[in-house]
């Protein structure tokens, strides 16, 4: 069996989610075993996960999981694995399959995969992303259990009107299985997270100060994107630590990536270099990042942005009737 | 209460990344190794400012590695830290290195191990968890603030799209995050006294790894820039919508 641990965020099941269900769905087809989800504290509607691939969902309806502590988290995945005689547990490479997966992986003996891209081949070689998104490298599981921890954006959804029969897990918790206890979720509502978001727009030192963000906002909201930025502008308190993107911040796989005024340095492509399709608006011919753009417009942001923006307007208005 | 904090070495961020040996092996010709930003910016500077809060008694610093990583282990004693292991081993694999520095913290009584929330090389995000694992405590990833009183810790983590406040006793494992800490410069007077810190070797113990690295790739190269004139944005519109299908 394949299991696949997906979580629920206010009542859905996030894309994330969806693709790390049909990536699960795809290797139990290859290998022909069953695939079955994995569903932590109260949750509803999760027949619908059958729409993704699964044939069965195992439930541990225990409202001290609604949020996580990793140690309870992989008591309850390990029980289940053993249980079903599990031959691979798939994750989303998200902050909760980092404290989860790696705890997994080692109470298991199970080689882990973070940051995967694409499906295994039939001897369970995996490409995954290194060096902050500079480079891939195929990585060979030794073990009989497999775990596997799949980038966002990284896998097609496969969609049918399949439902999945819902099973209540029991856990055999004791008290010292929780630890942690949650005081205070700080959560920005109706913005995708950079890590998640299809659409990107990131401002750079040539921004030339945060006052001028007015301008990116505009052009995220029309399209629907999400805020990234350069590290110096991060540094400088412009922006909030968590849209600091490149090697030493978040590495992201976007359809689209709009840079502004940022110059490319090497640790900034690092993090950004893997999405779809990049465009480039800096008004010096020189700027590096020009060698790693698809679109590339050579000019001045405070002029080139906002013309963009009423473009793009005018474009969702002509396309929304 | 004494903290061991885990140190790997990175090539340095401006290293242009290549592959020998039919792309089986990272290119080290002229790699300048530092020690992985995470571990040095914030987890080091965090376990240094909680012993000059006098909450902590001692700092540790433990890398696996063969002797080519004592250079980045004296930078880190430079910086503050009381003594150092080195475990001798030379690994990629995220279990065999966290099976090794968990045996040394369970024969040592480390109350807290950090860690940086990944290494800048192979991004696996998961000696952390899986030391907590083998240790059987608690663990809190990608930790932006951090502080113990009474023995009870308060960790800020980052969630998707937010941060979440976690309180838990010791002991304790945590990641570390950007913002956690500022970075720091050794000065002279840290880096005297960093070559007459203790500096152990220890064996490494029997521990399979679980994972391979079978060989490397390089990321497609962009066919080039196609370039829009500043006075005709909405060609670009189009070629986003049309060519790249993005909108
Ligand atoms: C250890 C280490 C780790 C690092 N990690 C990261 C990382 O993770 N992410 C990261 O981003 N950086 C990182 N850096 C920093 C990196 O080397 C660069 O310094 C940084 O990316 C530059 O940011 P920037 O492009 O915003 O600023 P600059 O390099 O100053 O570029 C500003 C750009 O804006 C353009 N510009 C100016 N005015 C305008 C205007 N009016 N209209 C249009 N364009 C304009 C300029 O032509 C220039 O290209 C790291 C550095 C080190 C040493």
């Amino acid at each position: 069996m394949i299991l696949v641990f997906v979580e629920q965020n206010n009542g859905t099941f996030k894309k994330a989610s969806q693709e790390i269900i049909s990536y699960a769905a795809a290797i139990g087809k290859q290998t022909s075993q069953p695939t079955a989800a994995i569903v932590l504290g109260e949750a509803n509607n999760l027949e619908a996960l059958g729409n993704y691939g699964v044939q069965k969902v195992f439930h541990v309806n225990d409202t001290r999981l609604n949020q996580l502590d990793s140690k309870a988290y992989t008591k309850a995945i390990v029980q289940i694995t053993q249980e079903q005689n599990a031959g691979a547990i798939i994750f989303s490479n998200n902050s909760t399959s980092k404290a989860v997966a790696p705890r997994v992986s080692a109470k298991l003996k199970a080689g882990l995969v973070v940051g995967a891209v694409s499906l295994p081949d039939e001897n369970f070689i995996v490409k995954k992303s290194v060096f902050s998104g500079k480079a891939f490298a195929k990585m060979k599981i030794n073990s009989p259990i497999k775990i596997i921890a799949l980038n966002p954006n990284s896998y097609s959804i496969q969609k049918s009107a399949d439902n999945a029969e819902v099973i209540a897990q029991n856990i055999n918790f004791d008290n010292t299985d929780f630890t942690v206890k949650v005081q205070s979720t700080n959560k920005v509502q109706g913005i995708v997270p950079l890590s998640e978001a299809e659409l990107v727009v990131s401002g750079g030192r040539g921004m030339k100060g945060p006052e001028n963000w007015n301008i990116l906002e505009d052009l995220a909201t029309t399209i629907g994107a999400t805020l990234a930025c350069s590290r110096p502008v991060a540094d400088s308190h412009w922006r909030p630590h968590h849209e600091h993107v490149g090697q030493t911040g978040g590495t992201i796989r976007p359809n689209l990536y709009i840079a502004v005024g940022i110059s490319g340095a090497i640790q900034h492509l690092a993090g950004v270099n893997s999405s779809k399709t990049i465009v480039v608006i800096n008004k010096d011919p020189e700027a590096p990042f020009f060698k790693a753009a698809d679109y590339g417009i050579l000019g001045d942001a405070f002029e080139v942005v906002p013309k963009f923006t009423e473009a793009l307007k005018k474009y969702k208005a002509s396309h929304s009737s | 209460m004494k903290i061991l904090v885990c140190l790997t070495k990175a090539p340095d961020t401006t290293t242009k990344i290549s592959f020998t040996e039919n792309d089986s092996k990272l290119n080290e010709a002229g790699v300048q190794w530092i020690i992985n930003p995470y571990d040095e910016w914030y987890s080091l500077v965090r376990a240094l400012e909680l012993k000059e809060a006098g909450i902590a008694t001692d700092v540790h610093i433990i890398s696996v590695g063969k002797a080519d990583v004592e250079p980045i282990i004296r930078k880190a004693l430079a910086i503050g830290g009381d003594e150092a292991i080195r475990i001798d081993a030379d690994s990629n694999d995220s279990f065999f290195i966290a099976s090794q520095i968990a045996e040394y913290a369970k024969a040592n009584q480390y109350e807290l191990v950090m860690t940086g929330k990944e290494s800048i090389d192979y991004n696996n995000s998961s000696i952390g968890a899986m030391i907590a694992e083998l240790l059987d405590r608690p663990f809190i990833s990608h930790v932006l603030n951090f502080n113990i009183q009474n023995g009870e810790t308060t960790s800020v983590r980052e969630i998707e799209g937010g941060e979440e406040t976690d309180t838990c006793p010791l002991p304790l494992v945590i990641s570390c995050q950007k913002g956690l800490a500022e970075q720091r410069i050794p000065n002279m007077r840290g880096i005297m006294a960093s070559r007459t810190k203790p500096l152990k070797v220890v064996p490494a113990s029997n521990s399979e790894p679980l994972t391979e690295i079978i060989s490397y790739e390089m990321p497609p190269q962009k066919s080039g820039v196609k370039m829009i004139s500043p006075d005709n944005v909405d060609e670009l519109v189009k070629l986003l919508h049309e060519e790249a299908k993005v909108i």
